[in-house]
């Protein structure tokens, strides 16, 4: 969806103004700890997955995406997930106070302190088979297809339309134009290189350029 | 990463955010707290387990990971190899696996090509070489236009890339992560992997900034 998350190439922030290094510590206030815990607490139970996530801080008010912090998005998104999931109800949201306990099958997989000290090592599933073989290979020339679906994609808007020479083929991944639909199935997914020139113009710095990961369906060749 | 004694003085205080834990709670912290109770109530979660996490992301996961496989490259031309042809391998074999780094790529830094990642559609990041990200990774400024306008953000850091050589942006929009090889800082040939992982800030990783030099590690920088 064209939401405000895809911010590649807008202008009007302002500038960057990075704390030192040295300085910044991981979580700025305790709450936001508490919901970076709570997410992945969360994301335990396997109800929802990664591109699920996305979608959901994706679909709030593009004004609301912009005006809120970077855990105020995950906040709002994990509302979502939670509803959509059937995991709380609206009703128990307003009020703080759960009509029902889950049921014994969702227990078990609640995230112990056990459990979570091995969480970073946890690796989730990013690859999946194809079993079609690859339609490009390095060194192909591919135009960034012009879609926009309606629900998460992850091809960039700068991208669209513009013209790029396949850099590597990195095997099949979950393609999350589906996988944020629960819909699990691998596709090839390429990297691909696009000039400065072509995305940005004549004015573009012609010394740079701009890799991206893209899926086989957001590409299309002359052919 | 700082050596220096005088840091880390800032307690309670924010950049970022603009909290501060000197002001009575704030909505966004009374609305955490209230959804965290709902979710243990209902046995959704244990609150332990979400200490747990934090503690783990504070305190065992960061960019100390990413310089030590850094410094180990600079030092090992066989594991730099090995790094440049396999990271997702060699970066595993030191022991940095994990969530938000099934899938990794090692990126080069010449004399004529300078790399910087970015993730414009949200905050993709190298978890287990890099930890979590800073807040400017995440911010609109730097998401907009890191595609756009790379050299003109690197200088923002500080940082200058000269104009005969190519800046390559690699905006991480699948599960592939990515982390840059900085160059060696002159001067410090025959040093140890121990001594040189004091150079590898976790900005030099990301691209905005080149290695420390020796000299800006003996005034304190």
């Amino acid at each position: 969806m064209n939401g405000a998350h895809d911010m590649g190439g807008m202008e009007g922030f302002g500038p960057i103004n990075p704390e030192l290094e040295s300085e910044e510590p991981v979580f700025h206030a305790a709450w936001e700890g508490r919901v970076y815990g709570i997410n992945r607490a969360l994301g335990a139970l396997g109800r929802w997955n990664i591109d699920k996530s996305r979608y959901a801080r994706e679909r709030q008010r593009p004004v609301d995406y912009l005006r809120h912090s970077y855990y105020e998005n995950w906040f709002t998104g994990i509302h979502t997930l939670l509803l959509e999931a059937g995991l709380v109800t609206q009703e128990e949201l307003n009020s703080g106070v759960p009509s029902s306990v889950v049921s014994e099958e969702l227990q078990a997989h609640v995230l112990t302190t056990e459990m979570a000290r091995q969480v970073p090592d946890r690796m989730s599933i990013v690859l999946l088979p194809d079993e079609s073989p690859p339609r490009y290979a390095p060194g192909d020339r591919v135009l960034a297809k012009n879609r926009h679906p309606s629900t998460h994609t992850r091809e960039p808007r700068y991208l669209r339309g513009h013209w790029g020479v396949i850099h590597e083929h990195y095997g099949t991944q979950l393609f999350p134009d589906m996988t944020s639909q629960g819909i699990h199935k691998g596709a090839h997914l390429y990297c691909v290189r696009f000039e400065a020139k072509e995305l940005w113009g004549e004015s573009a710095d012609t010394r740079s350029a701009v890799y991206a990961d893209l899926w086989e369906e957001y590409l299309e060749s002359s052919e | 990463m700082s050596d220096s004694p005088g840091e880390h003085k800032h307690h309670g205080h924010s950049h970022g955010s603009g909290e501060d834990f000197t002001d009575p709670p704030s909505d966004i912290e009374l609305r955490v707290k209230a959804l965290e109770s709902l979710l243990v109530e209902k046995g959704l979660a244990d609150p332990d387990a979400i200490d747990a996490v934090i503690d783990t992301y504070e305190t065992k996961v960061g960019p100390r990971n990413g310089a030590a496989v850094v410094a180990r490259a600079w030092t090992e031309p066989g594991f730099r190899n090995w790094l440049l042809k396999d990271a997702t391998a060699a970066i595993a074999s030191l022991g940095y696996v994990g969530a938000q780094g099934e899938q990794m790529r090692v990126l080069e830094n010449t004399d004529k090509v300078h790399n910087l990642v970015v993730c414009t559609l949200c905050s993709c990041y190298p978890w287990p070489v890099l930890g979590l990200p800073p807040v400017w990774y995440k911010s609109a400024p730097y998401r907009s236009r890191a595609v756009s306008d790379p050299r003109g953000i690197i200088e923002e850091f500080g940082t200058h890339v000269p104009e005969t050589s190519e800046v390559r942006v690699w905006d991480s929009t699948s599960e592939m992560r990515y982390l840059v090889l900085p160059q060696q800082p002159e001067g410090t040939e025959g040093w140890s992997a121990e001594q040189l992982v004091n150079l590898v800030s976790r900005n030099s990783m990301i691209g905005v900034e080149v290695a420390r030099s020796p000299e800006a590690i003996r005034s304190g920088e």
